[in-house]
This record gives C-alpha cells, sequence and structure tokens, in this order.
C-alpha cells in the first residue's frame, strides 16, 4: 500500500487509474449484456405477459400510439405489426422515441428484456403480425456466406452499404451500420420493415435466404477488411479525403525537400 | 504621403527617386559558390556516400520483400493472409521506388557538383534564313512541276481521297450499329416477373404492402448475353396502398391492386435505382442523389434526373403470378442521341 500512495503523483498515474476505470465498465458491461443474451427467447406469451404488456404500453407508449395502440396524428397504428416489430423497436432502444425527427434514432434501451417481451405480447394480442423468430431460424452457422452475400448485394446493399457500413437517404433519414446488430434483430428489419426500410417477408425471402444473409453480414464483421484499413467503408468520401491530405502532404513535403539548399 | 507635392507636374525630379527610367538592370552575376559540408568535410562526404549507398539498399530490400511476399505467403482461405500478401507487396514496391528515387535525389544535393552554370539566350536567326526556306519550297514546286501536270495532280487527288475507305469498312466490322437493342428489353407480353438473383416468379399474394421486390424477367438467367440484358431490364417492384397511387388517364392499369413496377435504371446516368423508403414512397438514386416519387408515376423530384423512372405495366396470370402487359412503353435508363 506505501508504494502505491508513493507512485500516486506519478505522471501516468491518471493515465493508469483511468484504464482500470474503463477495462472495469467495460467488462461488467460485457457481463451484463452476455447474461442478457443468454436468456433464453421463448414466442409464448402468458395471459399474464399481455396483461402486464397492457399496463406498460398505457404508461409508455399511449401517449403517442394512442389508448389501444389504434394510432393518432403523432404515431401510426400497432394493430398487425406484431412481436417482432416492438422486440426490434424498444429492444434497439428506438421506441420510446426521444423527440420528434426524420427517423426514430437508436439510444440505450430503455426497458429490460422482460418488459420488453410483455409488451410485444400485449401489441401481438391486438392483432396477427410477424412473430419473433425462434433461436434456430436465427442460428447462421448453417448459413452459406456466399449465396448470403449475393442476397445481400441485390436486396440490402444499396442502402446500408456494400460493406454493411450504413448511408444516407433522402431528407436527413438514413440506413444504419449493421456492425454490431443481433441475428435476432436483423432477422426482425427484415421481415417487419421499421421506419422507412421496405419489408422483405418470407415469401420475397425465405427464412433459409435470411439466415444466409445474416451469416454473411456476420462473416464480414468478423473478418475485416482485406485490403487493410478501410476507413469506415464509406467509398471515395473518406478514401478521397485520406489521399488529399496525406497523399498531398507527402507531395509537398517531398516538393520542399528538393528545392531545399543542402548544408 | 508625408510630402504631398511630391511627384506633381513642375517638382524637380531628383536623383534616385522612383520616377527615374531605368534603362538596364546592373548584371547581379551568379551568387558566390557556398561550399557544402560535403565539400569541406572529408568525414561528412563519407557519410553522404554511406546514406545514398544505404537508401539504394533500402530499395533492394524492398524488392526482395515484394518477392518474398508474392511467392513465400501462401494464400489460403483465410483473409488475414491476403491482408499480410497485400502489405508485404505494397511496402515492397514503395521502399524499392522510394529508395532510388530519394537516394539519387540526396546523392545529387550533397555529393554532386552545385556549381551553378549559365547559357545565354541564342542570337535571333537572321531574316535571311527565312528567305532561304521560302525559295526552297518554291523550288521544289517548281521542280515537281505539279503545277504543269495538272492530269498527274487530279489522279493523286483522288487516290489520296479513296485511301481512307477501307479503314471505314473495318471499323464497320468492330460491330453491328445498336439499331434497337437500347429500346427494347427482355419484357414482353406474359413475362414473368422473377426475383433476383434465384429467378423465381413471384405470386401478388406474395407481395404484401410495404415490400420491395428486386425482380428480373423470367429466363434471364439463361440468355447468353445476361449482364447486357439485365442493366437493361431490373425492375423494382413495390407495393403501396392503392389509395397513395395517382395514375394519370390511360396508366390505371398499369399496376396490380397497389402493385407498381418501375425500371431500376436511372434516367440521369444509369444507375440503380434501389433507395425504396417504404412511408415516404420516395426512390433515391444513391450516384447523384436523385429522387423519384412513387405517388406520383416516379416523377423526379429532387436531383439531375431529367425524366420519370419508366413504369413496367404488369397484370396477374391465371395461376396468380405476375406477369408483363408488354415491354417498356419508352427506352429505359439514359438520354441517347437517338432516343427521339
Amino acid at each position: 500500500m506505501k508504494a502505491l500512495s508513493q507512485r500516486r503523483r506519478h505522471p501516468l498515474a491518471a493515465v493508469a487509474l483511468l484504464l482500470m476505470a474503463l477495462l472495469t465498465t467495460g467488462g461488467i458491461y460485457a457481463a451484463a449484456s452476455t447474461a442478457n443474451e443468454a436468456q433464453a427467447q421463448t414466442t409464448s406469451f402468458t395471459a399474464n405477459d399481455v396483461e402486464e404488456g397492457s399496463k406498460l404500453f398505457t404508461a409508455n407508449c399511449a401517449s403517442c400510439h394512442g389508448m389501444g395502440a389504434t394510432g393518432s396524428d403523432a404515431a401510426p397504428s400497432l394493430v398487425g405489426v406484431g412481436a417482432a416489430s416492438v422486440d426490434f423497436q424498444v429492444g434497439t432502444g428506438r421506441m420510446p422515441m426521444q423527440m420528434d425527427g426524420p427517423q426514430a434514432q437508436v439510444k440505450p434501451v430503455q426497458f429490460t428484456e422482460e418488459q420488453t417481451r410483455q409488451l410485444a405480447a400485449y401489441v401481438a394480442s391486438l392483432g396477427a403480425g410477424p412473430a419473433i423468430p425462434s433461436d434456430d431460424v436465427l442460428d447462421a452457422s448453417e448459413g452459406d456466406t456466399a449465396a448470403g452475400g449475393e442476397l445481400f448485394r441485390v436486396n440490402c446493399a444499396m442502402c446500408h452499404n456494400a460493406a454493411a457500413a450504413g448511408g444516407a437517404l433522402t431528407r436527413g433519414k438514413y440506413a444504419p451500420a449493421l456492425d454490431g446488430t443481433s441475428a435476432k434483430h436483423i432477422y426482425e428489419a427484415m421481415v417487419t420493415g421499421p421506419q422507412n426500410m421496405p419489408v422483405f417477408n418470407d415469401a420475397n425471402i425465405t427464412p433459409e435466404d435470411k439466415q444466409d444473409i445474416i451469416a454473411f453480414l456476420d462473416t464480414i464483421g468478423e473478418q475485416g477488411s482485406p485490403g487493410g484499413a478501410d476507413l469506415g467503408s464509406l467509398g471515395p468520401v473518406s478514401e478521397g479525403l485520406f489521399i488529399w491530405v496525406a497523399g498531398l502532404g507527402v507531395i509537398i513535403a517531398f516538393t520542399v525537400w528538393l528545392t531545399s539548399r543542402s548544408s | 504621403m508625408a510630402d504631398a507635392s511630391h511627384g506633381t507636374p513642375g517638382t524637380t525630379i531628383e536623383f534616385g527617386s522612383p520616377n527615374e527610367l531605368v534603362d538596364e538592370f546592373e548584371n547581379p552575376g551568379i551568387p558566390p559558390h557556398r561550399p557544402r559540408l560535403a565539400d569541406r568535410d572529408p568525414r561528412a562526404e563519407k557519410r553522404a556516400e554511406r546514406q545514398v549507398a544505404l537508401l539504394f539498399t533500402i530499395s533492394v530490400i524492398g524488392t526482395v520483400l515484394f518477392f518474398v511476399g508474392y511467392f513465400f505467403i501462401p494464400l489460403n482461405d483465410t483473409i488475414e493472409r491476403l491482408r499480410l500478401q497485400n502489405l508485404t507487396l505494397g511496402l515492397g514496391t514503395a521502399f524499392a521506388m522510394l529508395g532510388i528515387g530519394v537516394g539519387i535525389v540526396h546523392w545529387a544535393k550533397t555529393l554532386m557538383p552545385d556549381h551553378e552554370v549559365t547559357e545565354d539566350r541564342h542570337d535571333i536567326r537572321p531574316e535571311s534564313d527565312r528567305q532561304d526556306a521560302e525559295q526552297m519550297v518554291n523550288d521544289i514546286l517548281e521542280e515537281s512541276g505539279i503545277k504543269r501536270r495538272p492530269l498527274i495532280r487530279n489522279t493523286l487527288l483522288g487516290a489520296v481521297l479513296l485511301a481512307p475507305l477501307p479503314a471505314i469498312a473495318i471499323f464497320r466490322d468492330l460491330g453491328p450499329l445498336p439499331g434497337n437493342v437500347l429500346k427494347e428489353t427482355l419484357w414482353d407480353t406474359g413475362v414473368r416477373l422473377t426475383r433476383d438473383p434465384s429467378g423465381t416468379p413471384i405470386r401478388a399474394s406474395d407481395v404484401t404492402i410495404g415490400s420491395a421486390f428486386h425482380v428480373i424477367p423470367e429466363g434471364l438467367n439463361e440468355v447468353e448475353d445476361m449482364l447486357e440484358e439485365k442493366a437493361k431490364a431490373v425492375v423494382l417492384l413495390m407495393r403501396l396502398d392503392p389509395n397513395d397511387l395517382n395514375p394519370s388517364p390511360g396508366r390505371e392499369d398499369w399496376g396490380y391492386d397497389g402493385i407498381v413496377a418501375y425500371s431500376k435504371i436511372c434516367t440521369h446516368v444509369g444507375c440503380p435505382v434501389a433507395l425504396y423508403e417504404q412511408h415516404t414512397h420516395h426512390l433515391l438514386c444513391p450516384c447523384h442523389q436523385s429522387t423519384f416519387d412513387v405517388e406520383q408515376e416516379a416523377k423526379v423530384i429532387f436531383g439531375p434526373a431529367a425524366r420519370p423512372l419508366p413504369q413496367l405495366p404488369i397484370e396477374v396470370d391465371d395461376e396468380g403470378y405476375l406477369v408483363a402487359s408488354s415491354d417498356f412503353q419508352e427506352p429505359v435508363g439514359p438520354s441517347f442521341w437517338e432516343r427521339g
């Protein structure tokens, strides 16, 4: 302890302390999120779930979506959007919406896994809609990444970017980057079409095709860019900025050196 | 401007004032030669020599590194190997080039003589030279007798004019004129709409409201020039609430119960327009942000595109599958000379 207190004024002490704090919070966070994922996702809801969900809905969502989720001027009706839609919107933190804007932003999730399930149960009870996908549908280990890549380039890449880095849409809307999105949320987004994303129902892209797409996204997320630094995979914007700054900088430096007098 | 009368007429111009005209600048000559460190100190000279040699050696090492990467990093299924090889190839060639370039410049700056040399401007050629040349041309014209012998002149003209004609025949063999290929696609009456890339047909009931299907004509994957045909025939199929659509007279039956199909080829420069927003019903082109409103027959509402996207008239066949009623009614894609 004495040795520690003697070194507390060392110039690197603050850095070491900060690093320690970051590692601790990161570790706890990682442990907590894996614990959340480990909970089994059941798609069968009990009457109690529906009732609890109804209470949560009235308290948190009804001000915009209306009593009984029939919609209002501010927000659409949720009758028939299905449990998958609720699980995606609430599970990614998009709902409840923090502020009005071109589209709902991702933010820290506001409800626990259990509360999200109850909300989903309530909305699913209002009308038939896409259900939360079961775990065996989401198992991407069997997926064909090459076929998934082809499907991704035809159906998704125009908005989400060929490397799934996201991209801009009209008037402030955007397609988000898919890096770090869970398989369940990717699947739910395809079947429900959140925000302005079109719906890709099972008749368009079959559940097996969806598995392939998820397997492809897993692969490109894991393996990284074949060319080294991808500069955000944004194409000519970031790459152009880099070459204009770094490339021209090197050329100017060489020009200065070439014309300088030797000592 | 301390002196208000400075430069006014009648003032005596003093020697050295800016108003005095200078006929000729005095030649300042070459600045004195300043010996460099390597010129004065033999140790510095030796050091510079070693530095240049080191830079050339770095170039050699770079080339060796390139070949090590090229031959001794076997590619397997992992992307790490590919990345490592890319790195060694890139660094190898960079150092191979940079070593030579930097070495030569360093050599020139430190060791090669740096005395400045001047070369005076040449005298202007005398007028007689020009007259000599003119005389020569006139002599040639006179001696060849081209003015006196019109037969030779005319046959020569004929030969020179005809000689390039074979070139036209050869260039013609490069390919047939485009003909109608820019105006026709694989779509025709009764051709089924199928999914891209699998080529499976689409039932009208599959297309729920809010859906977007990427569509190719049936049989596209079997045709010989598949990519050329695909580049013209790709279609985006969407289903809207039928109340949101506002078809103009004569086009009411081009869709089916809110299902509409539009060419995916932008009318600006031909990028695939497929960024579909299911609530605003806007189609955005990723290249130049042309925005088309599906509610108004894909009218351009923003951006450089000049024309709406061509609509593919569709209907449903006996088995419930979506089929085209006809080909596009206008050429798809950007403008071209003979488009009309």
